[in-house]
């Protein structure tokens, strides 16, 4: 069967699953969700993922739901293929898990609400931003960015001096935040933060992932 | 092993109720309060340890680890041959168990964290809770666990027919939703998922750790001092 992938173009949970494929040279599916009218809300898509979400992936073995838990399985299946994104000792391993819970508790909820409010709140609702929220989220955002300035003054990527899953979770959030919210110097004027998301940002899978999906 | 916590706190016990499913006892795993109500958590000393000034931290030899869920993992991994197994017993059962402590990361802990930062963090420091908050958060919290009433019918635990990590994870804020909030009826009303919970909470490791918890919810606490 090969892989599928249950998703669209647009969901940056999909992307940063159909990116880490790409890093592990894993040939996909992409199998469009037809969001607009619900498609994820169809009993096919629930018996999938009960919650109703995208991505959903789907090998020959298993069909899994939740990006990263989907991350952490292509990475660790395919570890003798493509980039190493998991560390290779036990230190590295679990500095790959920290950064990426930190990106799911601490990263993307505030960058998410502005993408949110700044970005996706227009095309799919015709509505404004919400100055209130904006200034909350971007205050715990610059917060964050803080942190991971000194962090990545002091290595070159989040769990260390190794491109990992943990960086890979950052990718589709931020460039919808650097291209859409007019808010990217929080990340510009940060001189560690924006060299290494210079450096993730144009890695030749990330191109080929905005170029094609 | 250090672990820097808090005790009772909702991600510190996480990480100590893994410790007790691993047999882990207090040479191999010492623990070190942190002091929220002075503030020690945003302290320099302990920022060089936890940037974000939330706790637990682990320290391990050279390795320096936060995040409740990361340091659970490294447990699980770095003990695997010693107590209860807590990411089953093959590849797909492991993948199973990192869906659902997403799940419980994702859909499940940021409405029932909602809920209990109002009903018990708010009111312990004299402040009234956003009743309208609560509403919405526990509207959402009862359409997840519609889900987890579905697949819990199906089988016993979350990953398959085995404990895992992904079950453990949900403790600390059921407990605290039950026995501190005392809003139990959204785990009760649902026969599964109460079956599930008793199953879970009736595990030695657990019922080991919990007491911990009502002897220092008297206290104040401070919201988001936990990660």
């Amino acid at each position: 069967m090969g892989v599928k992938v249950y998703g669209i173009p647009m969901s940056t949970a999909t992307r940063n699953v159909l990116m880490v494929l790409m890093e592990k040279e894993v040939d996909f599916e992409l199998v469009p969700v037809d969001m607009k009218n619900l498609g994820h809300k169809s009993p096919e898509h629930l018996a999938m993922n009960p919650f109703g979400k995208v991505p959903v992936y789907q090998d020959d073995d298993i069909t899994l739901f939740e990006s990263r838990a989907i991350n952490r399985y292509v990475a660790s299946k395919y570890e003798g293929q493509g980039t190493p994104l998991l560390g290779s000792t036990p230190k590295e391993q679990a500095l790959v898990q920290q950064w990426m819970e930190v990106e799911g508790q601490s990263y993307y909820p505030p960058c998410g609400a502005l993408v949110s409010q700044l970005f996706f709140n227009k095309i799919f609702t015709g509505q404004g931003p919400d100055p209130a929220i904006v200034e909350v989220n971007e205050a715990k955002f610059n917060a964050v960015l803080d942190i991971y300035e000194a962090r990545l003054s002091e290595s070159k990527y989040l769990a260390g001096d190794f491109f990992s899953l943990a960086d890979i979770g950052h990718l589709a959030h931020t460039e919808y935040f650097m291209a859409h919210t007019g808010k990217a110097d929080l990340i510009n004027s940060r001189k560690h933060v924006a060299a290494w998301w210079k450096d993730i940002s144009t890695r030749p899978t990330w191109k080929k992932i905005k170029r094609h999906v | 092993m250090k672990l820097y916590g808090v005790p009772g706190s909702i991600c510190t016990t996480r990480v100590l109720v893994t410790a007790a499913e691993k047999g882990l006892d207090k040479t191999q795993l010492q623990h070190i309060p942190v002091d929220i109500s002075a503030g020690d958590q945003k302290k320099p000393q302990y920022l060089a340890i936890q940037p974000f000034g939330q706790v637990p931290a682990l320290q391990d030899g050279d390795l320096t680890l936060f995040e409740s869920r990361a340091v659970i993992r490294y447990l699980a991994d770095k003990y695997e041959g010693q107590g209860t197994p807590l990411y089953g017993s093959s590849n797909r059962d492991r993948a199973l168990v990192e869906q659902w402590l997403e799940v419980e990361s994702h859909n499940f802990n940021p409405h029932i964290s909602i809920v209990l930062n109002e009903l018990v963090f708010t009111m312990s420091r004299g402040e009234d809770p956003d009743t309208k908050l609560v509403t919405t958060h526990y509207e959402r919290l009862d359409r997840v666990l519609d889900v987890y009433e579905a697949h819990l019918s199906r089988q016993k635990y979350l990953a398959g027919d085995f404990f895992s990590l992904a079950d453990l994870s949900h403790l600390p804020t059921i407990f605290y939703l039950i026995r501190v909030a005392k809003k139990p009826n959204v785990i009760f009303r649902r026969p599964h998922v109460l079956t599930w919970w008793q199953l879970i909470s009736n595990r030695p490791a657990w019922k080991a750790i919990a007491p911990s918890i009502m002897t220092v919810t008297k206290q104040p606490k401070t919201a988001s001092t936990s990660a």
